[in-house]
């Protein structure tokens, strides 16, 4: 699964994009958020507050909830602050 | 007519305004919104230097299309075209621009406000401030998610 950050979330993992092998048991958007918060220190960094980042699943907003269910692409990132 | 452009170059509010126009006799009203990059805020902090926009490139206007669909099933619009610019911006620049068109003003206000509203709080962008002692990423606010949610 193609994995993306944005924003603090890019800087605090220290990479714009990965391809992640998600494991058996990670099904929803939090399940794979707390696998990669196990990644290392900035991943750690990055989900301390695993309710403070946003998901999108295939390029549309998701919830914690939200299964993985076949998705190529998965971004995290904070609240979003355009306009 | 919805269009959606994400972009880094400036945009021109009156031309857009003029293209959802041009030939048409059916629109009775032109509601343009431009949001720029300002200088102070109310806190009264370091002057902005620079503001530096990032955003999901393909999702950012895949968002946006879906809210200007939103806003059409919920007021009778005639067209609708949202640029939203990205890139490092200075005070006095262009961020975004909103107009709508419609036959009567009140669905060309309401529905330019609700875009505004829910594109701060569901379109992926990032404001990083640049201020004389420091670089910083912009918090959400909630007078902004507020703001969204009172559109139900």
């Amino acid at each position: 699964m193609k994995v993306l950050y944005f924003a603090w979330v890019r800087e605090r993992v220290g990479r714009e994009t990965e391809e992640i092998a998600v494991p058996e048991g990670v099904t929803t958007v939090a399940d794979l958020a707390a696998f990669l918060k196990g990644r290392g220190e900035g991943y750690a960094r990055a989900f301390e507050n695993p309710r403070v980042v946003r998901a999108a699943l295939d390029r549309r907003h998701a919830k914690p909830d939200t299964p993985l269910a076949g998705a190529r692409e998965v971004a995290f990132f904070p609240p979003m602050t355009g306009g | 007519m919805f269009t959606v452009r994400i972009q880094s170059e400036d945009f021109d509010a009156a031309a857009e305004a003029a293209a959802l126009t041009r030939g048409r006799t059916d629109v009775g009203a032109v509601v343009t919104f431009t949001g720029l990059c300002r200088a102070q805020d109310a806190t009264g902090g370091a002057p902005l230097i620079a503001l530096t926009l990032e955003h999901y490139p393909g999702m950012a206007e895949e968002e946006i299309r879906r809210l200007i669909e939103e806003a059409g099933t919920r007021w009778p619009l005639l067209g609708a075209t949202v640029i939203h610019r990205y890139g490092r911006m200075v005070p006095g620049d262009n961020i975004v621009l909103v107009v709508t068109t419609s036959s009567h003003r009140g669905a060309a206000f309401a529905a330019a406000e609700f875009l505004m509203d829910w594109l701060k709080t569901r379109a992926p962008f990032w404001k990083l401030e640049e201020r004389e002692d420091a670089s910083s990423w912009v918090a959400a606010k909630d007078t902004d998610d507020e703001a969204a949610e009172r559109w139900g």
